[in-house]
């Protein structure tokens, strides 16, 4: 697919000179499971490296010019008046300017290759991604999967070497969908249909989670993805299949969407079409979404709007965690 | 916010033979009109964003009374010329004329302030009121913002007109005149952007 | 009546908050029993609170900040103990209820209210000196600043014992900060204390910018002014050009909550898009409104200390200039995750690299300085030393970040809380503190004890490494910020070192206390007596210290960059004193206006918060009844006569001889 060999070269020659990282050989950002990730990876290492080139002479001089020309040392040269120096300014200047017109290169460049709305899959292979549509609540990940027509709350799963298209959304305030293993992050945010192109090249169960902060919930907003093969990943929709819970718009949806801290793994067998476009919707089209909400379930996440009840938010969460 | 600067006055204690006060207060004032400028160009830009999002409620070319607004553009305009026949007065020392040319002044923007609350009431009590739809939020707001501006130039003109009856032309009353014309020539630039880019285009 | 405000309000239920407010409390009234025991209240008045000496506002702002340092700082170090604790699903101590107020509060204090009162204290310390003026421009107006300041401080500290604060991390992002996800009072707290503080920032920025382009003194063009004059008045210039997107910003959400409107809201058509770009429209500049002053005083600290000029002033002149233009086109980096396309990305990374050239540049002007130099070993050295190796990692980190692609596996993470504590605390507060040390001479006419500051200095630097290090590594397994608890147990290791870290640069502002009663004690021993304790090469070192409230007996004349420095090589290195005859000096009087409009406006901000609209009323018509006051007032100035200018300067002249 799209390796940068030379990158990837450089990359693992400049892991060596990272043993503080290397330790913790569970890192996940330096011990991808995608091919995003990897990539990565490679790109963090470079842009390290190159930087090296600057960083590390910088504190050299410092400590050296420091000692070298301290007050009590009479034999180092003492100029008052020299401040300047054509040459030397030069230099200064063209250092720093080549090391990021490279880097400015390589950002031109990653940022197209490793755009997040950007396929995995080549052009020439006419094969679509898999589509798996994440939408965040109050505070879990509610994952549709619309070919299968299912859904789950905080547990995903698909197969291994497939590109899965995630389209995030968002049914309350801005959150990220990021599982660190495999790469990109990307906001979901209210209305907006945003995605992001994932990959997984070995089987396993990552940690996914959302990491832009949401509110009291935020901490526990987890998932895990399981990925597996062809066999796993049909064996797990069998599994969601068995569930005997639906979801349908708008009841059980909002009953969904109200604030929960810590949700449990939920399956749904059987899932309004087009969900994540009606969620989507909601937004639009001038329907007061907060107010539908609080129709449905009695109590909105904004308990207290309108009402002079209460100064601390935290009931809030603990009512509705009930 | 725009009286804030009505209180430089003292500013500057410093030798006379060295330092230019009232220059000093002017181009101050310039600086502070360059940061409301800020205001208004984060406003307008919001304006600009939230167009489309009527959320099922008016746009502009359903709300716009655009006879009116020309009516309101006039006042505005004819005002900035009594105020520059006020500084001219200011300038050949006839403090009646100036009074009398500030009077103008006020009474024409009073007229523009009292057009524009007509038209919000109009419009609120349509129930386009500025909660409908993000577009009319930023239309409410961008337009409401000059309108607050010119309704703190109106007070800061009467605090002119007694100060000119209690004082006359000093040291201390003529930079202020000098600033709240900056003042009002601005706002008046202001809402020609105001009434091209939300009103004319708006209905175009 | 009291609108929202009820006695519900005060969460007597937290035993942590009911310990503090005893502790203020009894802090307060000992401050009260103090001023009124040794009879103290009028003094209070009519020398500081009304004062419009810059000198001795610059004081106060300096006052405040190490005091809202210090609150800053127990929500730091309350964070994390939390976070050494929360570890695989233990809950710790603090509820996210609390805890979610605490970072909030954090960031918003040390910005705000520590950060910001710092480098806007020193320019009114040094700056008016610096170009040969006797006061800024507006007088009065900075004054009024100073006390919108305070009154953003009040509220601020009013939260933490009636009603809450916000939980919404720093910058209150829409829609969270919006009614329907904040139905509390902790949002509206953060609007109105940011608000009525930040028009008295853009009133500061629009004072210093004319008071530097206005009231240089003879001879001072623009390139012979000194460095830190230079990097204030850019600082200045980012001032008035962002804070007003901030007062946009926060009005538009205040419209948003107050009336119903729907700006940021998710739905009618609001934007909450608009909402993260404005708001750091304003942000990005922000951060260099920060460093570029604590940038000025490392050039006039390493250049006075290597008793040497300062190499490349030109170039650092146009790096200056370069940064703050590039501050403005680089704001997106904060949102790379948010979709937009690759071009638009790739831009926004390209032009936040380009703004390492010139910093770069600056970090071998200032090495190029120590070179050839008689480098004197003091603590404002020490701290310019360890911003040189510290700010050059951070902005290492800075770079990474700016990539967009690696942004996408960086950004929300702990990667970016080590980055920015990496530049704040290794730029800005290394830079505030060696100012502090610097200039603290010439406003109390002593030196600081350099035992205790030296200590400061190393708690603060391997507290640092300590603290932030580990979060670096964190943020590679995947630890995000503003997390209250985690799963991952493995991580709590990590998390210890960084609390061990906390603790040791709470030795290190312990140190700091102690360095001020140290030097208050033995004020005598270091007295500063000649005006110039570092044999300085500006014009604030040829004036007494502390600088008479007049500054300059004579407005000096200047002929070239460092000319202070000069005048001493041709007078066989005394600098030269004030002569007679002197004359009489223009001065303004001193204002009551400021600190009533700044208690109003506090009562108003208030009475906003809680819906109490009456009082809210009775604000804002005091404010402006005070205002009216003001523009009526005419005996705004006064002549210093030249006889007591004489006397003043012989006193001074007389110690400098009985010394010698």
């Amino acid at each position: 697919m799209r390796r940068n060999p030379t990158l990837r070269m450089l990359g693992v020659l400049l892991l060596l000179s990272l043993p503080l990282l290397l330790a913790g050989c569970s890192s996940a950002l330096l011990d991808p499971k995608g091919q995003i990730g990897e990539e990565q990876r490679t790109l963090i290492l470079t842009a390290f490296g190159l930087m090296q080139i600057v960083v590390v002479p910088v504190i050299v001089m410092t400590l050296l010019f420091a000692w070298r020309y301290r007050r009590s040392n009479r034999d180092a040269t003492y100029a008052p008046d020299w401040a300047h120096s054509n040459k030397i300014e030069a230099v200064v200047w063209f250092i720093p300017m080549v090391i990021i017109a490279f880097l400015a290169v390589l950002t031109w460049y990653t940022s197209h290759s490793l755009d997040p709305h950007k396929s995995i899959v080549p052009n020439e292979d006419q094969q679509e991604p898999m589509e798996i549509q994440a939408v965040s609540l109050d505070w879990k990940w509610l994952f549709i999967y619309p070919e299968q027509g299912i859904a789950t709350v905080n547990e995903v799963a698909f197969p291994e070497d497939t590109p899965v298209r995630f389209r995030v959304s968002s049914g309350s305030v801005m959150n990220a969908f990021f599982i660190p293993r495999l790469g990109s992050q990307i906001y979901a945010m209210a209305g907006m249909d945003n995605d992001v192109h994932l990959v997984a090249d070995e089987p396993g169960v990552y940690d996914g989670r959302s990491t832009n902060y949401s509110g009291a919930g935020f901490s526990e907003m987890t998932f895990k993805a399981h990925v597996g093969t062809q066999e796993d990943f049909e064996a797990w929709v069998d599994k969601v299949r068995e569930s005997s819970d639906s979801l349908n718009f708008p009841e059980e949806y909002y009953a969904l969407a109200a604030p929960s801290r810590d949700n449990e793994i939920q399956y749904f067998s059987e899932v309004s079409p087009s969900l994540y476009e009606k969620i989507l919707q909601s937004f639009h089209a001038g329907g007061n979404h907060a107010e539908h909400m609080a129709a449905v379930t009695g109590d909105g996440h904004g308990g207290g709007h309108g009402s002079d009840s209460e100064s601390h938010g935290e009931s809030m969460s603990a009512e509705a965690a009930e | 916010m725009a009286t804030d600067t009505l209180s430089n006055h003292e500013g500057h204690a410093h030798e006379h033979d060295h330092h230019d006060t009232a220059g000093t207060k002017v181009f101050g004032f310039w600086v502070y009109l360059m940061s409301d400028l800020v205001i208004f160009g984060s406003l307008f830009a919001t304006y600009a964003v939230l167009l489309r999002g009527t959320a099922g409620g008016p746009s502009g070319a359903d709300i716009f009374d655009l006879p009116l607004i020309l009516i309101n553009t006039f006042l505005l305009l004819v005002s900035s010329f009594t105020y520059g026949m006020a500084v001219l007065s200011m300038n050949a020392n006839r403090v009646n004329q100036v009074k009398a040319w500030l009077a103008a002044t006020f009474l024409l923007g009073a007229g523009f302030i009292g057009l524009e609350l007509y038209e919000f009431h109009h419009l609120i009590h349509l129930g386009f009121g500025p909660d409908r739809s993000a577009f009319l939020s930023a239309f409410f707001t961008l337009v409401g913002t000059h309108g607050l501006h010119v309704t703190f130039g109106l007070i800061w003109i009467l605090v002119m007109l007694v100060q000119l009856q209690t004082k006359g032309l000093t040291d201390m009353t003529r930079p202020r005149i000098m600033c709240l014309s900056l003042f009002w020539h601005f706002l008046d630039i202001v809402w020609i952007c105001v009434f091209s880019f939300v009103y004319l285009m708006g209905v175009l | 009546m009291l609108g929202k405000l009820s006695l519900e309000a005060i969460p007597y239920h937290e035993p942590i908050i009911m310990v503090v407010a005893i502790a203020i409390a009894i802090g307060g009234a000992f401050v009260v029993g103090a001023l009124t025991y040794f009879k103290k209240w009028k003094w209070l008045w009519t020398e500081w609170l009304t004062s419009v000496d810059h000198k001795k506002l610059g004081i106060m702002y300096f006052i405040v900040a190490l005091v809202m340092l210090i609150r800053g700082f127990a929500d730091a170090i309350m964070m994390r103990t939390q976070l050494a604790m929360a570890a695989g699903g233990a809950e710790g101590y603090l509820p996210p209820h609390h805890y979610d107020q605490i970072f909030t509060a954090h960031g918003v204090i040390m910005i705000f209210f520590v950060a910001m009162p710092m480098v806007i204290g020193l320019m009114n310390l040094v700056v008016p000196l610096q170009i040969g003026a006797r006061d800024v421009a507006f007088p009065f107006m900075n004054n009024l600043s100073f006390w919108l300041f305070a009154a953003g401080v009040i509220l601020v500290n009013i939260s933490l014992v009636v009603g809450e604060f916000a939980q919404t991390g720093w910058l209150a992002y829409a829609p969270l900060s919006g009614i329907d996800y904040s139905p509390g009072v902790g949002v509206d707290y953060w609007i109105w204390a940011l608000q009525i503080s930040g028009i008295g920032t853009t009133l500061t920025g629009i004072n210093f910018f004319v008071t530097i382009l206005k009231m240089r003194t003879k001879g001072m063009t623009l390139f012979r002014m000194p460095i830190f004059t230079w990097t204030s008045l850019c600082a200045n210039i980012l001032i008035i050009a962002s804070f007003p997107i901030l007062t946009a910003t926060i009005a538009l959400l205040t419209l948003d909550r107050y009336l119903g409107m729907h700006f940021f809201t998710n739905d009618f058509g609001g934007n909450m898009m608009m909402y993260v770009n404005l708001i750091w429209a304003w942000g990005h500049p922000e951060v260099y409104i920060l460093i570029l002053p604590a940038f000025g005083v490392f050039s006039e600290v390493i250049a006075t200390f290597a008793r040497k000029r300062l190499f490349g002033y030109g170039t650092m002149v146009w790096a200056t200039v370069a940064i703050t233009f590039l501050s403005f086109i680089v704001w997106l980096h904060h949102f790379f995750t948010m979709g937009a396309g690759a071009n638009v990305n790739a831009f926004f990374g390209i032009a936040t690299m380009i703004i390492a050239i010139p910093t770069g540049v600056k970090i071998f002007n200032w090495l190029f300085t120590m070179y050839r130099g008689r480098l004197e070993f003091t603590s404002p050295v020490l701290w310019t030393l360890g911003f040189i190796i510290t700010f050059t990692l951070g902005g290492m980190t800075g770079v990474m970040l700016a990539l967009p692609a690696a942004n996408f596996v960086l950004h929300n993470s702990l990667f970016v809380i080590a980055h920015f504590h990496n530049v704040i605390i290794g730029g800005v507060v290394f830079g505030m503190l060696a100012g502090l040390t610097f200039w603290f001479p010439k406003a109390f006419g002593f030196k600081l004890d350099e035992k205790w500051g030296k200590r400061s200095f190393w708690c603060w630097i391997i507290g640092f490494y300590v603290a932030f290090m580990p979060l670096y590594v964190l943020s590679f397994f995947g630890a995000v910020r503003r997390m209250q608890s985690y799963e991952n147990g493995d991580w709590q290791s990590w998390m210890i070192i960084a609390w061990v870290g906390a603790v040791i640069i709470l030795c290190g502002i312990a140190c700091t206390v102690i360095q001020f009663i140290v030097s208050i004690r033995d004020r005598k021993k270091n007295q500063d007596v000649t005006g110039d304790p570092w044999d300085g090469r500006t014009l604030e070192w040829s004036t007494s210290s502390p600088a008479p409230f007049y500054n300059f007996a004579h407005l000096p004349e200047v002929n070239d960059i460092d000319d202070f420095w000069d005048q001493k090589q041709r007078n066989g290195g005394k600098a030269p004193l004030s002569k007679p005859p002197y004359q009489d000096i223009h001065m303004p009087k001193d204002t009551w206006e400021g600190p009533l409009i700044g208690l109003f406006a506090t009562i108003a901000g208030f009475a906003l918060v809680w819906h109490i609209w009456w009082l809210a009323i009775v604000g804002g018509v005091a404010t402006f009844a005070v205002f009216m006051a003001r523009v009526f007032r005419e005996d705004v100035d006064y002549y210093v006569p030249a006889a007591e200018v004489e006397r003043i300067e012989r006193e001074h002249q007389q110690r400098v001889e009985m010394q010698a």
